[in-house]
């Protein structure tokens, strides 16, 4: 038979960092790449969870996890095969073609800084994201590609030194406020309007991403994730209760700030330290955060203790 | 042909009716394909009709000499040249592939002193042909390069300082080795023809006062599209010297001092009443977006496409916009901008949605089938959309183009490959089999997501007008290639990648082949023999198989098959087989 993809096609692995604590990020091994193994994984799933159906890294999981949602009743993850698919006729083709696409894709990246082209970034970006090898997919133009890193990725604390925030008269900020930020010294490419960090809640899979740039406090903050959250599990409506509320207001207490949900809201500071949301002034964790974690309060021993407030409530003001 | 139409031919080429006469009608005629049928009706013809044509344009550099075609055409001002194949945007098609400009320059220099146009795109152009061109041709008016490689801003510099009768300059997409921005100021201090100046996608600074000059001088400035060094607090500057502007693209829309500048942006804006063409806005927030607001009223196409912007400032921006037939957005503005779209652009032809993330597989971002459902609802008139997603369903698909049949364009890509739909977890079949039943003017279709060879089985029967058709990650044997080939009758392009279709599938279009303009399968399961046995067959198609290194002999990773009257190529780099 022709094409025959042999035991060594080029790995390819899962998809980004699994989002949940300590769960195991799932790799296509050499060996066999249609099978994984999950067997760590089942042990953090909750009961009342989504399936954690981890398919092809090459995104078929994502169908396969979706449709076993309608599974429910204490059923953990399975190891998806082949047999899933039987269409997938194909999947084997594709491991050869990332291998040698993944070889030529080698040659012209390191052909690519000789000629200080800017085609082949398309490519080592992806490999950056650590995300699949495949050569040219999506199809994405380099150029675009290359407005999109400049836009999208860089941290937040290289952007802001001193923060001073604005507003036009004229055009009140309504609800959620935006941020116009001033920097002293202008330096290009660097000037953001949009700080995307990313979110991640415990016991959902899939996170989600949030544009700092808009909040100017904690508390938009947390109930924009709040909202966030509640479209997506039944963990957030026991959060909110009986109130099934999605209109909220500006003034109420965030129950994610106060502890009362029995998550906190965590984040990732440029030490890589884990540290309590709210702590500090607006404007330093700005400048300081590069992700979000709405932890589980019994998970949150370790951190830095925040010092005592009698309302128990966020004690920083909007700037 | 009819009999009564058949004797008025005949009668008209029986009198004396003057060729002078004949061409002097035929100039009239600028489209290409009437131009061709025109020259197929008797001798004459052909002869009037190429001694009148002043354009040609050249889908594939390689299906066609110079030579021949300075023979045919003597009278010719204006060239547009297509060269690799499509794929080589994606990084698919190695550097040094070919498609050099060089060989064509020499040829116009000799033959076509008077050239004003020169259009390229997928081209190899180094800077010695741009400085060749700029000496070459005293008339020269206008020079367009996208999505070309192989110069530098050098050669943008020999361009500026020699074409004393620009007229346009259009630099887009291309992978150009960026050295520095002092191109622009190589324009001299009297020149003043300028039209159209496209620099968005360069990214050095430019000097801003000898832009400044030069937007001054060009009276006749009608597109501008600056790259984004050029600062919001810029812009109004340019504008106010530009009052004729039809094509703004701006640089950065970022508002880094106090309000007291908004107010020249606001006074600059309010001056563009002629604008239906809008661009750039990278960086763009919420407090900017406003100043525009003037200027959007007569917008007929708006590119968003670098610009990150959220549902609700989409939302209010769509509501001063209610001419709007062509949009460009990034996929921030989700579900929910999409939905403001259907509100407020009842007159939309064009969409095309972008991934900001598409590599991050594990963040929910972006659009999914309920955004393009909502704009379907809304925009009855699209026809042409491109659309990046995650998720898809072949019921979302079915209502989609049950409320917009006129679907000429229809490219959607579920990023994920082999995605099923993620309701039922069938392959996406049904999805494509509504589009081809729906849209039966549809010309151009790219399908993803999992799909049996039942989609090709449906296109083949139902796509009587497509023409271009680019697959990837589909289909589960020969067969679907097959369908393909025997049907669709117009087929012209076809692409493929990473599919399993062999070489029983390729050869299957052994008649299809010449009456299309390409073909391309890399990483199928064509081997080596398959196109020896093509070449073979077929002696007017030119097989090219490219071979990646570290791969089997046997195997075919790359054909690129396409009709040409040059004959093979004789300038093909040695991964390039010709066989």
């Amino acid at each position: 038979m022709q094409g025959v993809v042999g035991g060594g096609a080029g790995a390819v692995s899962g998809g980004g960092g699994s989002s949940t604590s300590g769960a195991s990020i799932s790799t296509v091994s050499n060996e066999d790449n249609l099978v994984l193994s999950s067997e760590d994984s089942s042990s953090c799933l909750d009961e009342s969870e989504l399936e954690l159906g981890l398919g092809l890294s090459l995104g078929v999981g994502m169908g396969a996890c979706k449709a076993q949602q309608g599974l429910r009743g204490g059923q953990y993850a399975r190891i998806l095969t082949a047999k899933d698919f039987p269409y997938v006729g194909s999947s084997a083709s594709v491991s050869s073609s990332s291998s040698s696409s993944s070889s030529s894709s080698s040659s012209s990246l390191s052909r690519a800084n000789v000629t200080a082209g800017t085609k082949r970034s398309a490519d080592s970006a992806a490999a950056a994201n650590g995300a699949s090898q495949v050569v040219g997919w999506p199809p994405i133009r380099a150029y675009r590609m290359n407005s999109l890193v400049n836009q999208a990725k860089l941290p937040a604390t290289e952007v802001f030194n001193s923060l001073i925030v604005k507003s036009r008269k004229s055009n009140p900020a309504v609800g959620k406020g935006t941020s116009n930020a001033c920097v002293n010294a202008k330096e290009k490419g660097q000037l953001r309007s949009s700080l995307f960090v990313k979110v991640n809640m415990d016991g959902i899979p899939i996170g989600r991403k949030v544009d700092l740039s808009s909040h100017r406090c904690y508390e938009t903050l947390a109930q924009k994730l709040e909202d966030m959250f509640a479209t997506s599990s039944t963990i957030m409506n026991s959060i909110r209760g009986e109130e099934h509320d999605m209109m909220v207001e500006a003034t109420r207490p965030s129950k994610l700030l106060d502890g009362s949900s029995g998550f906190v809201l965590t984040y990732e500071d440029k030490e890589g330290d884990w540290m309590l949301v709210g702590d500090v002034p607006w404007g330093m964790f700005i400048n300081s955060v590069r992700r979000l974690r709405i932890m589980r309060a019994s998970e949150a021993n370790g951190l830095a203790p925040r010092s005592e407030e009698s309302n128990g409530g966020q004690r920083m003001k909007p700037i | 042909m009819d009999p009564e139409r058949k004797k008025v031919v005949e009668h008209v080429a029986v009198s004396t009716f003057p060729d002078e006469v004949l061409e002097r009608v035929l100039v009239q005629l600028k489209s290409h394909k009437d131009r061709s049928s025109v020259s197929l009706v008797c001798h004459s013809w052909y002869d009037a009709e190429r001694f009148s044509r002043t354009h040609v344009f050249i889908a594939n550099c390689y299906s066609v000499t110079p030579e021949i075609v300075s023979r045919r055409f003597p009278n010719i001002r204006s060239v547009s040249l297509k060269g690799k194949p499509r794929f080589s945007d994606f990084n698919l098609v190695p550097p040094n592939w070919g498609a050099n400009i060089r060989s064509w320059l020499v040829m116009f220099a000799a033959k076509y002193p008077f050239l004003e146009e020169l259009r390229l795109k997928r081209m190899t152009v180094t800077d010695e042909s741009l400085e060749f061109l700029a000496l070459s041709f005293p008339n020269f008016k206008a020079l367009s390069l996208l999505s070309c490689d192989g110069f530098s801003t050098d050669g943008l510099a020999a361009i500026a300082t020699h074409c004393k009768n620009l007229a346009e300059l259009d630099i887009q997409e291309n992978d150009l080795n960026d050295k520095s921005g002092s191109w622009l100021s190589c324009f001299p201090e009297n020149f003043s023809s300028l039209e159209v100046l496209n620099f968005a996608n360069l990214s050095n600074d430019v000097n801003f006062e000898a832009l400044e000059r030069l937007v001054s001088r060009c009276k006749s400035l009608k597109v501008l599209k600056v790259n984004r060094n050029i600062t919001l607090e810029q812009l109004p500057r340019l504008l106010i010297r530009a009052p004729l502007l039809t094509e703004l693209g701006t640089g950065s829309f970022l508002q880094e001092h106090p309000a007291c500048q908004y107010s020249e942006l606001e006074n600059a804006f309010n001056k563009c009443m002629n604008l239906n063409t809008l661009s750039g806005l990278s960086e763009v927030t919420a407090l900017s977006l406003p100043a525009l607001y003037p200027a959007c009223a007569n917008l007929t196409f708006m590119n968003l496409s670098c610009a990150a912007l959220q549902s609700g400032e989409l939302a209010k921006l769509l509501v001063h916009c209610p001419c709007l037939r062509r949009l460009w957005v990034l996929d921030t503005v989700e579900d929910k901008g999409l939905e403001a779209v259907g509100s407020n652009c009842p007159l939309l032809e064009e969409l095309r949605v972008f991934p900001t993330d598409p590599f991050d597989e594990d963040t929910f971002h972006g659009v999914t089938e309920s955004g393009f459902i909502a704009v379907s609802y809304g925009c009855r008139r699209l026809s042409y959309v491109l659309y990046f997603c995650r998720q898809m369903t072949n019921a979302a698909v079915a209502t989609i183009v049950q409320n917009c049949p006129d679907f000429t364009h229809f490219r959607l890509c579920i990023m994920n490959p082999w995605q099923p739909d993620y309701q039922t977890n069938e392959p996406m079949d049904e999805a494509f089999c509504a589009v081809v039943k729906s849209c039966t003017k549809l010309q151009r279709l790219a399908v993803s997501g999992l799909l049996t060879d039942l989609t090709f089985e449906y296109i083949g029967k139902y796509a009587k007008n497509l023409e271009t058709l680019s697959v990837a990650f589909a289909g589960s044997s020969d067969w679907g290639m097959q369908c393909v080939l025997g049907g669709c009758p117009k087929l012209r392009k076809l692409e493929i990648r990473d599919c399993p279709f062999g070489n029983a599938a390729l050869l299957s279009g052994l008649d299809k082949y010449e009456s299309m303009r390409s073909l391309w399968m890399s990483d199928c399961k064509v081997t080596m023999n398959g196109c020896r046995v093509l070449a073979k067959e077929m002696p007017r198609l030119n097989v090219e198989v490219i071979k990646v290194d570290g791969s089997n002999e046997s195997q075919a990773d790359k054909v690129y098959v396409y009709r040409s009257v040059a004959g093979p190529r004789t300038d093909a780099p040695p991964f390039v087989l010709t066989l």
